[in-house]
């Protein structure tokens, strides 16, 4: 697209590393080779993924505009990017920041790239990513060249690849870390980059790095490999090692990390980490996509067999130099500071400086010094800003500045006198807003915005709640005031909705005939202790109710929690089954037919799905048998979490079972209202009817959640376990949440 | 004679009565009913939000060929035209093109219902921007290889009029240029001058 990539090619050969030279030069001509029809559309897919280019939403020349699907007209034609993507439709670029590191430098060429590639806009992820959307395929090599020569690469920040290495951004500073994980964190990333032994996996494989285990900053309960820093003495010698997990993961059904080893000395992280990844790529699934993550592969091996495979693969390991390499001078790593320490300021320009104070200041152990947090609303930062925060992180630090999973970036280092200063320079170019961690705060993914397997408008939701709480929040009783609110647009959780006090995730459901967009609330997770617990959905409510249902929670809260009771304590000792009450009517359609608010999502005007409304159906007025059949089901799985909490854990994997043998029903008896109450009937039939058909199938997970009620059949007769009844409860809310979308889909109208 | 640069990826910003009064949030709906009735002959895509971001992107329709938006960054609003896509012909054709488009889509949303009398074009001030710093590098030597060029395209647009070019000099920046006549033209005006 851009008339000067050539141009670019040329001006950089002396800046780029040979090896990142010789990869985007590789990258370059596989482009061409799909051009002359010369390389498969699967192979060229992998290709590109494997270097962060993704697809985007609306890439299959397909949008549907409100009334009708409309086709895009593009000139390559029908030339393809991938299975059903378009050579031209814009796409996205993951961008990988180790650890989220940065310096003033590549600040700049983010912005150069948003400016001259993307949208203006810079997108920092809940991996310490960045992302750039709308970017045409051709421009990418030389997207790539740009960075490699500031630095950076996209290699693997997608496909089956070792992801970004991502480490807490407090660590060096914080003041109850262990030890400071950076150095370790980089060690691993380079290690990994590339390594032959990681490129044959059946999936992605993510690790994380923190440098406590009692802060959430580097969520290691919900990674692939997790290293929590920890020391031991040894013959009077202070020993650095790692407490280190595995088999943790989001996705449609999360999975805590399982505890490898309490103690792996820094010297062996590495090795251990590449016998991790053998492991994985020898035994892991590779056929069945929703099963291939290395959390399946520790669930179902056991954690003490799959360290016994783990440590056997070790002994197998040629030595390599690079596994100690770096351990001497990890250990006096340390970074500097610009300025000498200085005193806390006495006095600041406003009343703001004072809020931003109290929010986007972290005292570092450090005497003098704090970290200073700039929010980023939904993660979006423009060129212009970028440009200033460069400026600014030069004028104040040594160029320490990293991205956090909280979608802000973390300025390490500053003197504290400097911060009134600071917070002038941040607010005058619309950096300086507080609320850093805070209720404000949210995170979200792209969803329907941008992301091909968005359902529900996450963005819009996220910005509709962060306008309406930015009003407020510093009003909102204190005890609310740092809930955490984290929301995906469909159940693949890239918005970490499991870990938050208030976390949502986009789902449909039809309404008198008609899709309306709904999210699931899941209430119950916890941030902390990286991570520390995963919450479940407790109703899905129309999208256009989510505000008050924020509303209303909160105020329950403030008005019933006893003294120091977090948010999933309060929930914990109120019961789902009784918050799920108070939620109740925000679950209803609205009763006034012609409002039609409901049917459209935040942020997008076009009426939602309304392709898939049901012939012969009438708004308003029929509920069909599905429906409630379907509502049964989601009362059912409501019912099981009830019973895992209260300890009844077969009751609880029982139920979670017959709720989507009754979702199963509901579907197979609008061809065959006859069906038994036989699961093994109604299975076989659902088989029969949906599963051969793909009619079940999502068009990105394919058979996946269909496969989840395979499962369990094939499971029923054995005990359920806290762990397993656990994963079906989830498993069971996804099916059903799929059996919702397939009615949708089908669009058939049974009378009530 | 050739020129010694090549303008491609222009952008024009045509810059706005009291942008900050103005509520972008109507021009999500029309935004779309641009996409589904298919208004211009780009191919468009999609719509994209940015207002919560400071001084940002406003509210944009992101296509194919080009971007258009309804665009706040430095604080400035005003009716943007991002030519992505690369263009054949002269680069008098091309500076032709980015600010035919730009004024027709300010004619437009200045007609659009909900936008109609909100948003309204100052007739004097508009922005050039060359999106492409390999092909134009924020520098001296740009601007003096631009020179002949933007007055030949600017002394026909503002025909009848003096007006004024100012440089953007911070060298991170695009190549930008703010444009500013000592008279007030109607975009049909401009329009005409164009085609004139």
């Amino acid at each position: 697209m851009k008339a000067s990539n050539a141009l670019w090619k040329e001006k950089l050969a002396a800046k780029i590393p040979g090896n990142l030279a010789g990869e985007i030069d590789g990258y370059e001509t596989d482009i061409a080779l799909r051009k002359q029809g010369k390389m498969d559309e699967r192979v060229f897919a992998e290709t590109r993924l494997r270097r962060g280019t993704y697809g985007q939403r609306y890439d299959n020349g397909q949008r549907y505009d409100g009334s009708k699907f409309q086709e895009m007209k593009y000139p390559s034609g029908e030339l393809t990017k991938g299975p059903s993507t378009m050579w031209d439709a814009p796409g996205m670029q993951r961008i990988k920041i180790p650890g989220g590191g940065l310096n003033a430098d590549q600040l700049e060429t983010m912005a150069e790239l948003a400016e001259e590639y993307s949208d203006d806009i810079a997108h920092v992820t809940t991996r310490q990513d960045f992302q750039l959307h709308y970017i045409h395929i051709d421009d990418t090599p030389t997207l790539m060249r740009r960075l490699a020569a500031s630095g950076i690469t996209t290699r693997e920040a997608c496909g089956n690849s070792v992801r970004n290495v991502t480490a807490c951004p407090y660590a060096g500073i914080c003041q109850d870390e262990v030890f400071d994980v950076t150095p370790y964190s980089h060690a691993l990333a380079q290690f990994l980059l590339g390594h032959p032994d990681c490129q044959s996996f059946g999936r992605k494989f993510k690790p994380a790095f923190s440098g406590c285990a009692q802060h959430a900053c580097g969520l290691t309960s919900l990674h692939d490999i997790g290293f929590i820093a920890v020391t031991r003495n040894e013959n009077g010698v202070e020993k650095r090692g790692f407490r280190t997990f595995v088999g943790g993961g989001l996705g449609a059904v999360p999975y805590m990390a399982k505890l490898f080893d309490d103690f792996v000395p820094v010297e062996e992280i590495l090795p251990l980490t590449q016998s991790v990844a053998r492991v994985f790529a020898r035994l892991g699934e590779k056929k069945n996509r929703s099963r291939a993550r290395i959390k399946f592969l520790v669930q179902d091996l056991g954690i003490e067999k799959f360290k016994e495979l783990v440590l056997k693969e070790r002994k197998t390991l040629t030595p390599d130099p690079r596994w100690t390499g770096f351990v001497d001078a990890a250990k006096k790593f340390e970074e500097a500071p610009l300025k000498p320490g200085s005193d806390w300021p006495s006095s600041g320009p406003d009343e703001c400086f004072a809020r931003w104070l109290k929010t986007n200041t972290r005292p570092q152990k450090q005497p003098g010094y704090v970290t200073v947090t700039v929010a980023l609303p939904l993660g979006d930062i423009t060129a212009n800003q970028l440009r200033a925060l460069a400026d600014i992180v030069r004028r104040h630090t040594k160029e320490t500045i990293r991205t956090t999973v909280e979608q802000n970036f973390a300025v390490r280092w500053v003197s504290q006198s400097d911060l009134p200063g600071m917070y002038r320079a941040l607010d005058a170019v619309g950096l300086g807003d507080p609320g850093a961690g805070a209720i404000v705060d949210i995170v979200t993914c792209p969803g329907t915005d941008t992301c091909k397997l968005g359902i529900s408008s996450s963005r819009g939701l996220a910005g509709e709640l962060h306008r309406r709480l930015a009003e407020e929040s510093f009003e909102l009783d204190e005890s609310v005031q740092h809930l955490h609110i984290k929301i995906s647009g469909c159940f693949n959780s890239c918005g970490q909705h499991h870990v938050a006090d208030l976390g949502f995730y986009g789902v449909s459901r039809k309404v008198a005939g008609f899709a309306v967009p709904h999210f699931q609330v899941v209430l119950g997770g916890e941030w902390e202790h990286n991570g520390g617990s995963y919450g479940l959905p407790v109703a899905a409510i129309p999208s256009k109710n989510i505000p008050q249902v924020v509303t209303r929670l909160t105020e329950r809260y403030i008005a019933g929690r006893t003294e120091g009771e977090t948010f999933k304590d309060f929930v914990k000792r109120v019961g789902k089954v009784e918050l799920k009450k108070a939620l109740e009517d925000l679950a209803k359609p609205p009763s006034d037919p012609n409002d039609r608010s409901f049917f459209s999502d935040w942020g997008d005007p076009r009426e939602y799905t309304l392709g898939d409304m049901g012939v012969g159906e009438c708004a308003g007025e029929v509920v069909s048998s599905v429906e409630f059949d379907l509502a049964g089901a989601e009362r059912e799985v409501f019912d099981a979490q009830v019973a895992l909490e209260g300890g009844q854990i077969e009751k609880a994997g029982k139920t979670a079972y017959q709720s989507m043998v009754h979702a199963a029903k509901a579907l197979v008896k609008i061809n065959r209202q006859s069906i038994s109450d036989d699961p093994d009937e109604i299975i076989g039939e659902f088989r029969t009817q949906f599963y051969d058909t793909q009619k079940f199938w999502d068009p990105y997970a394919g058979g996946k959640f269909a496969n989840y009620l395979f499962e369990a059949q094939q499971k029923s007769g054995q005990t359920y376990t806290a762990d397993s009844s656990r994963y079906l409860i989830d498993e069971a809310q996804l099916f059903i949440d799929a059996a919702h979308a397939c009615y949708n889909k089908i669009g058939t109208a049974v009378g009530a | 004679m050739s020129s010694p640069i090549q303008l491609q990826h222009v952008n024009v910003k045509l810059l706005a009565i009291d942008g900050a009064s103005v509520d972008l949030e109507p021009l999500i709906p029309i935004f779309h009913g641009w996409i589904r009735d298919r208004v211009f002959e780009e191919t468009l895509l999609d719509v994209a939000d940015y207002r919560h971001v400071h001084d940002g992107p406003g509210v944009m329709v992101i296509g194919h060929q080009a971007n258009y938006s309804v665009d706040n960054t430095s604080g400035r609003l005003g009716v943007r035209y991002n030519r992505k896509a690369a263009l054949d012909g002269t680069n008098q054709d091309r500076l032709k093109q980015a600010a035919r488009a730009a004024l027709a889509a300010f004619q437009r949303l200045e007609s659009e219902g909900s936008m109609k009398g909100a948003l309204r074009f100052g007739g004097r001030e508009m922005e050039l921007f060359i999106n492409d710093r390999a092909l134009a590098p924020n520098t001296d030597a740009t601007r003096m290889a631009a020179q002949p060029e933007l007055h030949a395209f600017f002394g026909k647009l503002f025909q009848g009029a003096d007006y004024t070019l100012t440089h953007e000099t911070e060298p991170r920046r695009l190549f930008t240029v703010r444009v500013m006549s000592n008279k007030a033209f109607s975009v049909s005006e401009l329009l005409a001058n164009i085609e004139s």
